[in-house]
């Protein structure tokens, strides 16, 4: 038995990484790395897995981004993914949810035969969790967002879908687009002979007019949300800074305080 | 919207360049020039020195705007229990139905055996509720509910629909939104129709310059603000050419209204053709975790643990301090992402908004993403060795110092105080 499976993953800049310029209050993006975003790792992992299993499983990368998004379609491949595919072109820049999820979709479809799409949950520097699902729909599929466990026996899927409290035990059928979240798995590592392979590896860049897509569906003129402003919060007027000579008075006086302002009564 | 360079202007200063989060100006010779990435955030606008950067409006689009009223309100239930956040929403739906004028608050009420919820609904501002009860829809699926919502809100045409950014909102809101082929803004934390509200709350809580905005503007467009990149910064999203205007928000950030069980509203049972074919996904079983629950909305005291606890076992000392003040345990993403605690005490941009009465941030540096989920804490407690860490500038209170050193300290003379209290 063998599979067809593509995965989505997205470029993003390592936001744990950003600081504010405290003076300024904007952000210093200097430095900050471009890695590939956690739960699309864990979303590639589990497709690995069934590759593990299914030796003949093919396994097809698409992001979408701009031309240096190619770092991580070969970072795809040393890990062991088959095939990386680059949706790049500047009538795609700036494209909100819905516009990102028609041009995706538009690349499965130019994919044609697939089994299973599998997706972060979402990526870090947006963090909507809205280009799974939105994907899902474009392409008249059955969805699971937040998987954290996942079995397959032939086309039937069991998966558990993370709640706050808990969780849902659900089956569904393939194909589906299940979106990956970080309890699923850990990540492997890319291999050096997969390095090696990965480097040399072609990697098509589908623009429009590859993906055959209307431009009134992509890039940010056609994209129903727009930002209208952006800014960075002002902190919160600064407290006080309790020091003493000791660690025992410095909590002695912060309990004082808590009291005077009937904090603890 | 689009931004744009006025190439007579640009001076080839780079600052631009500088204030862009997503890497989107690039320097061709001495001009700014913005590629791709441009998500048109407009932090290099507010960044130019000269003027030479500027937000374009996009043209109007062709749909009758006006033909969609009121503002409807997903009200999640689970196994016949309302969450929390549909009643805050509803709280919220109320001040936006007012701002936009002449409008009502309206509930809708998915699923099976619903109707022991509607009195609460109309309680909590409700003036109609939608309700759409069948079989089918006991559990949430997200091709059932799917289907029901968005022919409701064909049929009906809600101005704005607002949902909980809980795990199933998530799921199913932009699952709708494609649907009905329009927008959707993730995770809100605030939301305007009243253009002067709106600069008013920028005046107050941000550096922007609102001088060339109009607080009487008839602009009646809802402004859905929210963390972006990775809550390093604040976006206000709108959605001008296509109705409705729908937002999932952050649970704990806007406010109920006064339960009022007087209050009565009207209801519309919904009808709608769901086919047990259209849901292709089968719900065996909902489990409720057997690990701890970890309440972070709702408690009253939190004590949080980051990186500086160094290790995992610096949890143990965390929880010490949470049982000893009768609060729960949180962490930073940092702390999360070492593995060194479960996601579900993550407060933060990625985890819970919370705004508790004590707020206790012990090894937490304060990153941005952090502080997203947490400033609005009535009292910050913040200990930690580094003196310029960021979470000093939000804490009410701060020590510098070994928080194994302070923290000891602080379960002691809690403690003692406590037992004084009690005499």
């Amino acid at each position: 038995m063998s599979f067809k499976i593509i995965v989505c993953a997205k470029q993003v800049p390592d936001t744990n990484e950003v600081k504010i310029d405290p003076i300024k209050n904007t952000l210093i993006r200097e430095g900050v790395p471009s890695i590939l975003n956690h739960d699309d790792a864990n979303a590639l992992e589990e497709a690995l897995k069934i590759k593990d299993r299914y030796k003949d499983t093919h396994i097809t990368v698409i992001t979408m981004g701009p031309p240096q998004a190619k770092d991580l379609l070969i970072e795809c491949l040393a890990m062991g993914a088959d095939e990386g595919i680059l949706v790049s072109d500047r009538a795609l820049g700036g494209s909100d949810t819905w516009a990102t999820s028609n041009a995706l979709a538009a690349a499965v479809k130019k994919i044609g035969e697939y089994d299973l799409i599998f997706a972060g949950r979402q990526a870090i520097d947006g963090d909507t969790a809205q280009v799974g699902p939105q994907l899902a729909e474009k392409l008249n599929l059955p969805q699971v967002t937040y998987v954290k466990e996942f079995a397959m026996d032939g086309k039937d899927i069991t998966v558990k879908r993370a709640l706050e409290d808990g969780y849902e035990l659900i089956k569904l059928k393939l194909p589906c687009v299940l979106t990956a979240i970080k309890e699923l798995n850990s990540p492997r590592y890319m291999s050096v002979g997969g390095i090696y392979d990965a480097v040399g590896k072609e990697i098509p860049v589908w623009g429009a007019k590859e993906l055959e897509i209307d431009l009134d569906t992509v890039g940010l003129e056609a994209s129903p949300t727009n930002v209208f402003r952006s800014f960075t919060p002002a902190p919160k007027g600064k407290g006080v800074i309790i020091e003493r000579d000791t660690v025992e008075e410095t909590a002695k006086v912060l309990l004082e305080m808590l009291q005077e302002k009937y904090i603890i009564a | 919207m689009a931004i744009q360079v006025i190439n007579d202007k640009c001076r080839g200063c780079k600052l631009c360049v500088r204030a862009c989060p997503f890497d989107a100006v690039d320097m061709v010779g001495k001009l700014a020039v913005v590629n791709e990435k441009c998500t048109a955030c407009a932090q290099c606008v507010a960044a130019c020195p000269f003027n030479a950067i500027e937000q374009t409006a996009s043209e109007e689009g062709s749909v009758d705007l006006s033909a969609y009223k009121d503002v409807w309100v997903y009200t999640e239930q689970r196994a016949g229990k309302l969450m929390n956040v549909a009643l805050e929403l509803l709280g919220e739906g109320s001040k936006l139905a007012k701002e936009i004028g002449d409008r009502k608050v309206c509930a809708v009420l998915v699923g099976y055996e619903t109707d022991h919820l509607i009195p609460e609904l109309y309680a909590y501002g409700a003036d109609v509720v939608y309700q759409i009860d069948y079989p089918l829809l006991k559990n949430f699926t997200t091709d059932g509910y799917t289907k029901v919502m968005t022919d409701a809100i064909k049929e009906y045409r809600p101005e704005i629909v607002l949902f909980g950014a809980t795990h199933i909102g998530r799921d199913l809101a932009p699952r709708i939104a494609a649907r009905l082929d329009t927008g959707l803004t993730a995770d809100c934390t605030r939301l305007d129709v009243n253009t002067g509200n709106y600069i008013n709350y920028l005046k107050k809580y941000t550096t922007l310059d609102t001088a060339g905005m109009d607080p009487n503007s008839e602009d009646k467009t809802l402004k859905q603000t929210r963390p972006a990149f990775g809550g390093n910064i604040m976006a206000t999203i709108i959605c001008p050419k296509t109705r409705p205007q729908m937002a999932t928000v952050r649970p704990g950030v806007m406010s109920k209204l006064e339960k009022d069980e007087t209050r009565k509203g009207k209801l519309v049972e919904v009808v709608h053709n769901l086919k047990r074919s259209d849901i292709r996904t089968e719900v065996v079983e909902v489990v409720k975790a057997a690990k701890e629950l970890v309440s972070l909305t709702d408690a009253e005291i939190i004590c949080s643990g980051g990186r500086g606890l160094g290790d995992p076992s610096g949890f143990e000392l965390i929880r010490r301090l949470a049982d000893t003040v009768g609060g729960v345990v949180g962490s930073s993403r940092a702390a999360v992402d070492a593995g060194w605690i479960d996601h579900s005490h993550q407060v933060g941009q990625t985890g819970t908004t919370v705004k508790p009465k004590i707020y206790f941030a012990c090894g937490i540096s304060g990153a941005i993403q952090h502080l997203a989920g947490m400033q609005t804490s009535d009292i910050i407690i913040a200990i930690n060795k580094d003196a310029d860490a960021p979470i000093f500038e939000v804490a009410d209170y701060g020590i510098v110092g070994d928080l194994y050193k302070v923290v000891p300290k602080i379960i002691d003379e809690w403690n003692r105080v406590k037992e004084e209290l009690n005499k």
